[in-house]
């Protein structure tokens, strides 16, 4: 089969040295009232002219991040006996999500150089220009640390499994506490830390059904958003007195 | 079965939130109060961010309390005319206290002052509603029942006199429109009813029988939290909708099993149970501002939600 397909690519395709083609299980995810996570199928191949280099080896990396949002890191401290917020950082753009999954050890994927051009880990990913708090190394550091608890932050080294230098595949776990927006995924085919190749395909995130119908409203209308909550919850109210009178009688 | 919450935007077990209900239904019904004191700090142990547990809570004590009221009026136990002076109190104090809510989540010590209004009243409540019970269960044990003299206090003397026919009072509106303002305010902040507070100072400061109370005390609450309900909604986006119908779901079925529960035991302890109760999350609440966290740092969205 893989025999097959190399042949198949040899054959057909245009004269550039090395390239990624890409595929992902589902490139729009719907969150449903029952939405429990989900997992994606990230594949592809690579499609090259020439015959296949055997050293350095050729890596691959996949990146999805979720839509960036500025977040506010806060750390607290003890003060007049009591543990409560005092300094802050804020992170200006931070992704809601991220995953990171290599065919290597990382730095026999990446050169810093490489990383730092294409913001591929999770610490490059998270941008903080402005954060002037002395050790805001150390709220980053928490950021990473508190997301990654939440398996909203993975990092998964050698989850890539690389066939014959072609073709590769790897999953990924979105948890159940998404937010909604566009993901992106990004592929990078490297060697010897250098990126030979990239592509980006775009996972769609959205509410469907009744969770869309349910946050637009209280977004776009919130007042008639806030009757509707009172008034079912009155109906609710009058419904379970007006029951438990009927069962008594 | 999980169910994803669209405005907390977190994915729980609808079964726990159900029980959740259920259990404090049931403690709400045998107490006679809301419940919200103890459901709000349980939806921030289960992850429920503190902000929508606090505007959700709100919207379901409106179903609970208006479930109660309609029983106290047609029993003819609820003192209208006193309803209405709390209430312009309650939601002026509510204005105030969603005002004061978003101010201090912009500066990121919300998580700290809801939890310390926690503490503060619980313990003050929990504290008094215990020693008064353990007294009068002592007394009810030595035989002969005291009865409380009617004091002729502050609001006998205040300016603004009317007359309460129903709770047979003729005193100032002053000091109901301050209890309104202060229980609204604590609405706003703590996501509950404030019955437990609302209570003790309609029998305590203004004098009231104790048989119109909890009728009174529940009217003037639906508007209260109906209104702090609409000013999250419309301010914070914070309501949650599906939240709030699995919780009043299992909250107004466990307030019915608790209302029989509570009719089988004695007056004297079931308060006791229920100060023993307030002082328990009282102390949790407590703890967990004094013992130094396992996580020192937390996320916030930059510039509010």
């Amino acid at each position: 089969m893989i025999r097959a397909l190399l042949v198949l690519f040899l054959t057909t395709l245009p004269a550039v040295a090395e390239e990624v083609v890409a595929g992902l299980s589902q490139n729009r995810i719907s969150i449903t009232t029952n939405f429990d996570g989900s997992e994606i199928l990230i594949f592809g191949a690579v499609k090259r002219e020439d015959a296949i280099v055997a050293d350095p080896p050729l890596e691959v990396a996949i990146a999805v991040a979720g839509p960036s949002q500025p977040i506010t890191v806060r750390r607290k401290a003890k003060r007049f006996g009591i543990w409560i917020n005092t300094d802050a950082v804020e992170v200006d753009a931070a992704p809601s999500f991220y995953a990171v999954a290599t065919s290597a050890p990382w730095n026999e994927v990446f050169s810093d150089v490489e990383d730092l051009r294409h913001k591929v880990s999770i610490r490059r990913a998270i941008r903080s220009v402005g954060a002037t708090v002395e050790g805001s190394e150390a709220f980053t550091d928490a950021l990473i640390r508190i997301r990654e608890g939440n398996g909203l932050y993975q990092t998964n080294i050698g989850a890539v499994e690389l066939n014959e230098q072609t073709l590769f595949s790897t999953s990924i776990r979105l948890p159940a506490n998404l937010t909604e927006g566009e993901y992106h995924a990004r592929f990078y085919l490297t060697r010897d830390g250098q990126v030979l190749d990239s592509h980006d395909s775009i996972i769609d995130v959205r509410k469907v059904g009744l969770e869309r119908f349910l946050f637009r409203l209280s977004r776009d209308n919130p007042l008639v958003y806030g009757l509707m909550s009172l008034a079912i919850a009155i109906f609710a109210g009058w419904a379970a007195s007006a029951a438990f009178r009927m069962i008594r009688t | 079965m999980q169910i994803y919450l669209p405005i907390a935007e977190v994915s729980v077990n609808a079964f726990l939130l159900l029980g959740l209900g259920g259990m404090v239904g049931i403690l709400s019904g045998m107490f006679g109060v809301g419940g919200g004191f103890l459901m709000t700090p349980l939806l921030f142990f289960i992850g429920i961010p503190p902000a929508v547990a606090v505007a959700t809570e709100a919207n379901q004590i409106v179903a609970s309390s208006f479930s109660g009221a309609l029983a106290h009026l047609r029993r003819r136990t609820v003192d209208l005319r006193m309803g209405v002076v709390l209430l312009i109190g309650g939601l002026v104090g509510a204005a105030l206290g969603v005002q004061i809510f978003n101010a201090l989540k912009a500066v990121g010590q919300v998580d700290l002052l809801v939890r310390l209004c926690y503490v503060v009243f619980l313990g003050i409540i929990g504290g008094l509603m215990f020693i008064e019970s353990v007294n009068a269960l002592r007394k009810t044990r030595a035989g002969g029942a005291t009865r409380k003299r009617r004091k002729h206090g502050l609001a006998h003397s205040l300016p603004f006199k009317m007359r309460f026919r129903t709770s047979g009072l003729y005193i100032s509106v002053i000091p109901p429109v301050v209890v309104g303002v202060f229980v609204g305010i604590l609405a706003a902040i703590m996501g509950v009813g404030g019955g437990f507070i609302m209570v003790p100072a309609m029998i305590y400061i203004l004098g009231m029988p104790t048989k119109v109370v909890v009728g009174t005390s529940l009217f003037q609450i639906i508007f209260v939290t109906g209104f702090t309900t609409l000013l999250h909604a419309t301010t914070n986006f914070t309501v949650d909708i599906v939240l709030a119908v699995l919780l009043l779901l299992g909250g107004v079925i466990g307030a019915q099993v608790g209302t029989q529960i509570g009719a089988r035991m004695k007056a004297e302890s079931l308060r006791i149970l229920l100060a023993v109760m307030v002082l328990a999350v009282c102390g949790k609440l407590a703890l967990d501002l004094l013992i130094e966290p396992s996580e020192l740092y937390s996320l916030g969205r930059a510039g509010g939600h």
